[in-house]
């Protein structure tokens, strides 16, 4: 079972050849199949390979699968080589899981769509090069996939291209990641260079071997990385592409928040964590971005009117929560949060979609209200979602990952991280139910229709499931103490846990931050809708204005980087560069009017050069 | 054959290069041009006879044959020139063929 892993990511991109090549001809029914069919399978084929590989697990927990070798320069062997571990098997299941509903999902959200085969050609190799991604066995695969992703994300967001909104979302998206691109591929070319392979594994070992803890390689090498994924997971200072990223269609969003691309970070520092043992430098600058970028976008998303774009605020802040858990060592934490999360995400999404279908693409907020009688099962999956986001005790999914990441910052991040966490739990739990209590309580604005729709249904109700159960895969001791997750990815499970009555306190203080902001999104938004209306004191609206715009980093941006660089290309309109040009140019039209101007025509002309240029090479030859 | 002087024949020939040269330079007419390149032909042809009497060999005269053919040629070829110049343009001036250029 295990030698069909190559058909997991060739089945996705196979989808994307046969949609691209005969897509327009193609009936409707058929490029949903080709385009949800291959990624399905793909979902099957993880599965059966998850199981093989756990009931017979190979030695030392990893299976390589190489195909063939990529190219051979001086000494460096890329292959196209896959490489199966526990890390990379949780990535590949929720990838093709999480892909195949949002695509089912997609068959009839996207039904009306111009461009039908196009959105399934492009999704298809979406899910495609991210599943390349986590099942690369060396980092010029790897790379391959991360630009893969890069592109697609291009393409799926400025899938409505004639809508100038959308190319510029998603030439932003393209552009700020490409900053991280470029510091990811140094920093491979530094790791290859210093170290001599490309190979993850080796390359793990010969840097635990040749570089001792803390060394200014190390350090420059982890850092290199962590722009590459601080770029394509929107943090700080990278996180501006996201929330403009939401002018792509629901689906994509879905995607690209919960499944893939911007998860893509974690994975890379995850997969590396060997490497960032060694710089600590650079691990507590991941958690003190993640503690920044989590807090920051939480107060962002509090101030949003746009549905989507509080769900893209809240993505950041979400992946801020996985940096903190991997800058302070718990990378089962934070994988575990990755998976809840990647339920949860794709859950709200789909939701919203549902919700923005039933009002005609609205999108606002404000405009909505009162839904929870209209559509039942959008309120109740939707519910579900936002308490898995706010981790509500004991119940939700995420309730379990994020309790995991808060213990994990107290004990080996200090009490300042823990303190940012708990801060952002509060914010969490109060922008979700401001969201919850705004769109679906209140009175009614607006006629909804929504057609019932089994392939738009049926994933909301697997994911709100999997968004509950999800989180039992690990508990605390307080409640069970299952480590089904930590085991599995033998990291050697956290490094030490606090005293139990200490955890008891921590998750309390946790649980009641969670409590504590939907209590206060109720009394706000629904006991005294008032409250938020309220003329306020002119410092709350300018923090308002200051957050809505998230936190002016699209200002600075503009000054610090667009104008200037639009003013270089102003006045360097007729580029500089082009004069070597333009004088050659010049050089052959001058020449050709001087040599043109002695074919007069006349023949005694003629015989005079002829006899000039004789008695000249005579003379040349007679005295020199 | 004693009286026979190579500096004095091949000075000879040189003034008759150059008469020949300059009248092909300077006429305009475009007969007048063909006979000079005659001039110019035998002048060459003088040069080779005079070489080879002064070493005693047949080449020089056998080149001299050469050259009386390649002359016969070219004033054929000329001449077929000069009819068409003249049967075009109504003129023998040579300048007047200078609309030709490209």
């Amino acid at each position: 079972m295990r030698e069909l892993l190559w058909l997991i990511p060739a089945l996705p991109c196979a989808g994307f050849f046969i949609l691209t090549l005969a897509g327009a001809r193609l009936s409707h029914r058929g490029v949903a199949l080709i385009g949800a069919g291959s990624v399905g399978l793909a979902a099957l084929l993880s599965a059966l390979v998850g199981l093989a590989f756990i009931t017979a697990p190979p030695s030392s927990y990893a299976y390589v699968q190489t195909l063939w070798t990529w190219l051979e320069v001086s000494g460096l062997q890329p292959g196209i080589a896959f490489h199966l571990d526990p890390l990379a098997l949780v990535m590949i299941t929720v990838i093709t899981a999480v892909g195949f509903l949002i695509h089912l999902y997609a068959v009839t959200y996207m039904g009306e769509e111009e461009g039908y085969g196009r959105f399934f050609a492009y999704m298809n190799l979406f899910v495609g090069a991210m599943l390349t991604l986590v099942l690369a066995d060396n980092l010029l695969l790897l790379y391959l996939g991360w630009e893969g992703v890069g592109l697609c994300s291009y393409l799926l967001i400025g899938f409505w291209y004639r809508d100038p909104v959308s190319g510029y979302a998603a030439r932003k998206a393209f552009v700020v990641t490409r900053v991280g691109d470029v510091a990811l591929a140094l920093g491979i070319l530094l790791l290859a260079t210093q170290v001599g392979t490309l190979h993850i594994q080796d390359l793990l070992r010969e840097t635990a071997r040749q570089w001792p803890d803390g060394s200014p390689l190390a350090t420059l090498a982890a850092f290199l990385i962590l722009g590459g994924a601080l770029g394509k997971s929107a943090q700080l200072p990278l996180q501006t592409w996201l929330p403009d990223a939401m002018a792509g269609p629901v689906p994509v969003s879905a995607l690209i928040h919960a499944a893939t691309m911007v998860t893509a970070g974690v994975y890379l520092i995850a997969r590396l964590q060997g490497l960032f043992t060694l710089a600590p430098a650079a691990q507590g600058a991941v958690a003190a971005i993640g503690a920044a970028t989590l807090l920051l976008a939480g107060c962002s998303a509090l101030v949003q009117r746009d549905i989507k774009r509080i769900l893209a605020y809240s993505t950041i802040s979400q992946i801020g929560y996985m940096f903190l858990a991997l800058g302070v060592g718990a990378w089962s934490a934070a994988i575990f949060h990755f998976l809840t999360h990647a339920f949860f995400k794709a859950l709200l999404f789909l939701g919203a979609g549902a919700v923005m279908l039933g009002l005609n693409h609205e999108r606002d907020i404000y405009r909505m209200g009162g839904l929870r009688t209209r559509l039942p099962l959008t309120f109740w999956t939707f519910l579900v979602g936002a308490a898995s986001l706010s981790a509500f005790p004991l119940v939700t999914a995420g309730f379990y990952s994020k309790e995991f990441i808060l213990a994990q910052a107290w004990q080996s991040g200090g009490p300042w991280l823990w303190a940012a966490g708990i801060a952002g739990a509060f914010l969490t739990s109060l922008y979700a139910f401001r969201m919850v209590f705004l769109v679906f309580c209140g009175p009614a604005k607006g006629d909804v229709s929504l057609a019932p729709s089994l392939c738009r249904d049926i994933p909301l109700l697997v994911l709100a499931l999997l968004a509950i159960v999800s989180g039992f895969l690990e508990t605390p001791r307080t409640l069970g103490g299952l480590s089904l997750l930590t085991d599995f990815l033998r990291t050697g499970g956290p490094a030490s846990l606090p005293e139990l009555s200490l955890e008891v306190r921590l998750q309390l203080i946790a649980s009641l931050a969670s409590l504590a902001g939907i209590y206060t999104a109720y009394l706000f938004f629904r006991k005294r809708p008032r409250l938020a209306e309220e003329p306020q004191s002119a410092v709350v609206r300018l923090l308002h204005r200051f957050w809505f715009s998230g936190w002016g980093f699209d200002w600075l941006y503009h000054a610090l980087l667009v104008q200037p660089f639009l003013w270089l290309a102003k006045i360097n309109r007729d580029d500089f560069l082009d004069l070597i040009y333009r004088a050659t140019a010049w050089c052959a039209a001058a020449s050709h009017r001087a040599l043109s101007r002695t074919q007069t025509g006349q023949v005694r002309w003629y015989a005079a050069v002829i006899a000039g240029g004789t008695v000249a090479l005579v003379a040349l030859a007679v005295f020199l | 054959m004693s009286a026979f002087s190579v500096q004095f024949g091949l000075t000879l020939a040189g003034a008759l290069f150059c008469l020949g040269l300059v009248g092909v330079l300077v006429r305009r007419n475009i007969l007048f041009i063909l006979l000079s390149l005659e001039i110019m032909l035998n002048a060459a042809g003088l040069a080779f006879v005079v070489a080879g009497a002064r070493w005693q060999q047949p080449d020089g005269q056998v080149m001299f044959l050469f050259i009386l053919v390649a002359a016969a040629a070219e004033v054929a070829v000329g001449l077929a020139l000069v009819l068409q110049l003249f049967h075009r343009l109504r003129t023998l001036d040579a300048d007047a063929a200078a609309r030709m250029r490209g």
